[in-house]
């Protein structure tokens, strides 16, 4: 890496808008994300929080704005990528961690084989080495080794939402997208999966997105923190800044918890 | 000394010398004429004509006659007879509402413009054996009254002057063929109903049924149907205008379906819409109903996953002559295909074995 | 003595072009599927209408046909195949590999080596080498688009977690030029190798699933497989009971109620040309 490419953002957002017909989706949306940084995006639902992911990762296409991402070649607007360019930069250099793993997971395909699946897609042919990184992947979300030819129907929820990580790590990603990564599982298994991430964010480096409406998730886990109400940001700063000394009256609300979100 | 079965030429030649006796039958018996299958079994020849996608009532009793009476086989014959035919060109689109209507009914209106005719119908019929069928037996003289030649006015038409019913599109653009250019996916709705009015009418209607039953519900009334002639006309190039060059006997079906509205339109009626040749009134009001199902995501209505809503699967197994031909090609040999998985098999079964020895 | 009442090798020529043209591209894009317009032929979808097509629209009548099906020219359908262009076409036919201009098959790559000239049609019933992973259609062709085969190689995967080897003995897919995955017909895995670098044009027709694609001569063509569990072209361990060949694809046959059984040449040309050369195997000898 150069030293230009050290002080470029790896990740531009610039003025991106969604609209649903005459509702608003997520509007005038614009941030930079550098290299190694965790952003966090909260607020509750119907914030757009989702919207905003789901335009960022390509899964939806906005209606405004730019997504550029510093790609091998340079920065370049994902929103303008072909469809072709898309998906391959989606399993190569991103990743995408649904809060459902059943959405994330292939079901009837063995754990060691969603793991290798994303190393298959970009070349690799040997398959001792491929089930060697799975297994090695497995242990480092906990999975045990004996359940690498298990298929992930089999699993509890909680086992289930680490081998999504696992499948999606596996590769290195340079930035990861992640919806409520912790919604839908039990506070203690929340707990569990959450150390589990702040050791593997440390430990890669990792980029990453994380959408929640969970301020304990960000709070361990988020550099900084974006706030959004009614598809806008209404506050952005340092996580530990925006939640222990809330500006806006908004995030004031969500902060002590008087909002049910 | 082994010998590798041989013999495969004359075996479907005497094959073939079997089915023709047998097709006969007793040859003490008459024949059957092809007019009386075209006069009495009037429904199948509709069905084959109606799958067959060809309108003539003289061939497809012969392919009835040909099949035994095996109505797949028949439209089978039908179909491949009518790919070697020549295109002399398009007719200019049917007008049903000038139709000579034998047949009209509305579930949505007690009484309207026309007037309902009951027609020909089994609908009231005891579903009783008649045994006086069993001896010959001349049927009773129907009633008859003077032909109406008024036009009779779609159902829908009343309804769409008050705005309660959606408008159907118009478009002049010439509709893409099913039999000239290969399905693609997402199909236009003319390619849907063209799929569906050819489609086997066991499939139609069990897919509509599984609408009723909630499986992607329509709760659909038939708002009209009705059976009759209708004039084809084409244009000639010489002439500059239309002539009538025959007329066909067509089932036509408008179902009437809710619709709660969205952000942008108020609730109003929508249409399924069935079209099907000869008097095929089964499979109409089934393709009406599985018309309007497959429209969900045109008119921004949940898929709920049924069935009936996934187009690709509707439109790619609604064909029993595709389904019939792929599901009996497993007649054929396979010996090579069979021996490669025989050796795997045992080859598998054989290291599995040896690893429990070992382990043992 | 051909059927005047339909054109010659049944088709109009309109179809014909229209069938050229998807051949032509293709010829030109090497294993990619092309959609073609498929006409209902006289005789039943899954029983070689694909085939018949690509038959129909690449026959001239100078030409030779061989119709195999099973490897042999004697099976039931490639009978009625047979026929049915001897009727409609009155081409020549013979059941010599050497000799056929154009042969059409069902599940085999005949075990004499093709030739420069010659055409090879294979039957298709299902075109599509991703479709038991993704039933969809109109996903594969963008799986096939963005070159998106990461989930082919998940099914091997899988067959080597669970069987200790890759389990595809017919219908083994294979990457042609380094880019599309491509079904080559229910063939079994021994007849892979000859799909690459065949002098013979390759083309496959499906014609319920409206399908065409082709290899032209001497394209490369590899059977997917993982470098630590490479493919191997298996066949049953033995020889021909016949003609005592090695090099053959086996059919195996059971002689007795005791469970005896022999193998022999599926390619019934094959084997015949051995045994007219003299060689004999195990019970050939016993007449």
């Amino acid at each position: 890496m150069n030293a230009l490419s050290q002080h470029r953002p790896l990740l531009s957002v610039q003025h991106l808008g969604k609209h649903y017909g005459p509702r608003i989706g997520c509007t005038e949306i614009s941030f930079d994300l550098y290299p190694g940084e965790v952003m966090g995006i909260v607020g509750e639902s119907g914030s757009g929080k989702s919207t905003l992911l789901s335009c960022m990762a390509g899964h939806l296409v906005p209606d405004a704005g730019r997504v550029v991402f510093d790609t091998a070649l340079g920065p370049r607007d994902t929103v303008q990528m072909s469809e072709a360019e898309r998906r391959r930069m989606a399993r190569t250099d991103w990743a995408f961690v649904h809060q459902n793993p059943r959405d994330g997971l292939r079901m009837g395909v063995s754990a060691g084989g969603n793991v290798g699946e994303r190393l298959m897609a970009i070349g690799a042919r040997h398959y001792g080495a491929i089930r060697a990184t799975a297994a090695d992947w497995l242990g480092r979300v906990e999975i045990a080794a004996d359940r690498i030819d298990d298929a992930p129907r089999a699993f509890s929820g909680g086992m289930q939402q680490r081998l999504q990580i696992a499948r999606n790590l596996v590769t290195a990603p340079r930035l990861v997208f992640m919806d409520e990564p912790t919604g839908g599982l039990d506070v203690s298994v929340q707990a569990r999966l959450l150390d589990l991430l702040r050791g593997l964010v440390r430990q890669m480096g990792l980029s990453a997105i994380i959408v929640t409406h969970d301020l304990a998730v960000v709070r361990l886990l988020a550099d900084r923190l974006m706030v959004m109400k009614d598809g806008r940001v209404v506050e952005t700063g340092l996580t530990d800044q925006v939640l222990d000394d809330p500006q806006h009256a908004y995030t004031q609300l969500l902060v002590s918890s008087v909002l049910q979100v | 000394m082994y010998v590798a079965v041989k013999g495969g030429e004359r075996a479907i030649d005497n094959a073939h010398a079997w089915l023709a006796s047998e097709r006969r039958g007793d040859t003490a018996l008459a024949e059957l004429s092809i007019a009386q299958i075209r006069e009495q079994l009037t429904l199948a020849v509709n069905r084959v004509m109606a799958e067959g996608s060809l309108y003539d009532p003289d061939l497809a009793a012969l392919a009835i006659k040909q099949a035994r009476g095996d109505l797949i086989e028949a439209i089978f014959l039908i179909r491949a007879y009518r790919t070697t035919l020549p295109r002399l060109g398009a007719s200019v689109p049917v007008d049903t509402a000038k139709m000579a209507v034998v047949r009209r009914i509305s579930a949505t209106f007690k009484d309207l413009p026309g007037g309902q005719v009951l027609g020909p119908t089994f609908d009231y019929t005891h579903r009783l054996l008649d045994f006086k069928l069993a001896a010959e037996c001349a049927p009773e003289t129907p009633a008859t009254a003077p032909p109406d030649p008024a036009a009779v006015p779609h159902v829908t038409d009343f309804l769409n002057r008050d705005g309660l019913i959606e408008v159907n599109p118009q478009s002049a653009a010439p509709p893409s063929d099913l039999t000239r250019a290969p399905m693609e996916l997402p199909a236009s709705r003319a390619l849907r109903l063209q799929a569906l009015t050819r489609g086997d009418e066991g499939f139609i209607l069990s897919m509509a049924y599984s609408t009723q039953r909630g499986y992607g519900r329509t709760h659909a009334f038939v708002g009209e149907l009705r059976i009759g002639l209708v004039a084809v006309e084409m244009e000639i190039p010489e002439l500059g205008f239309a002539v009538q060059i025959g007329e066909v006997e067509l089932t036509e079906c408008d179902s009437v379906n809710q619709f709660k509205g969205s952000k942008t339109e108020p609730p109003q009626f929508t249409r399924g819409y069935g079209l099907v040749f000869g008097q095929t009134e089964r499979k109409s009001i089934a393709m009406s109903l599985v018309d309007r199902s497959l429209r969900w995501a045109e008119l921004g209505e949940e898929n709920t996953g049924a069935p009936a809503q996934d187009e690709e699967f509707v439109l790619m197994h609604a064909d029993n002559i595709q389904a019939t031909g792929f599901l009996e090609h497993i007649k054929l040999p396979h010996y090579v295909d069979f021996q490669a998985e025989l050796e795997l098999v045992r080859k598998l079964r054989a290291e599995a074995y040896a690893q429990q020895e070992a382990a043992e | 003595m051909t059927d005047q009442a339909y054109n010659f090798a049944y088709l109009d020529e309109q179809t014909k072009r229209m069938i050229r043209r998807a051949i032509l591209k293709g010829v030109a894009v090497p294993g990619y599927q092309v959609p073609f317009a498929s006409r209902e032929m006289p005789m039943p979808y899954g029983w070689g209408t694909g085939g018949v097509q690509l038959t129909a629209a690449c026959l001239t009548p100078d030409d030779r046909l061989k119709v195999i099906d099973q490897g042999a020219d004697d099976t039931t359908n490639a009978v009625s195949i047979r026929k049915f262009f001897q009727r409609v076409a009155g081409v020549a036919v013979t059941e010599a590999t050497t000799e056929a201009t154009l042969i059409q098959t069902r599940h085999r790559i005949p075990d004499t080596p093709l030739r420069v000239g010659q055409i090879l049609v294979y039957q298709v019933p299902i075109p599509e080498p991703l479709r038991f992973l993704e039933p969809r259609e109109a996903e594969t062709r963008k799986m096939h688009e963005l070159e998106d085969y990461g989930l082919m190689h998940v099914k091997l995967y899988e067959d080597i977690a669970r069987h200790g080897q890759i389990a595809t003995a017919y219908a083994y897919p294979v990457k042609v030029e380094g880019r599309y995955v491509m079904d080559p017909s229910p063939i079994p895995k021994f007849d892979n190798p000859k799909l690459s670098g065949s002098p013979a044009l390759q083309l496959f027709g499906a014609g319920r699933e409206q399908r065409i694609y082709a290899l032209p001569p001497f394209t490369h063509v590899v059977s997917l497989d993982f470098e630590d569990h490479p493919f191997v072209a298996s066949k049953a361990d033995h020889a021909c009971d016949l003609c005592a060949a090695t090099d053959s694809y086996l059919d195996e046959v059971i002689i007795d109620d005791d469970g005896g059984r022999m193998f022999v040449c599926s390619d019934t040309d094959y084997c015949g040309g051995r045994r007219a050369a003299g060689y004999v195997g195990r019970l050939g000898g016993q007449a």
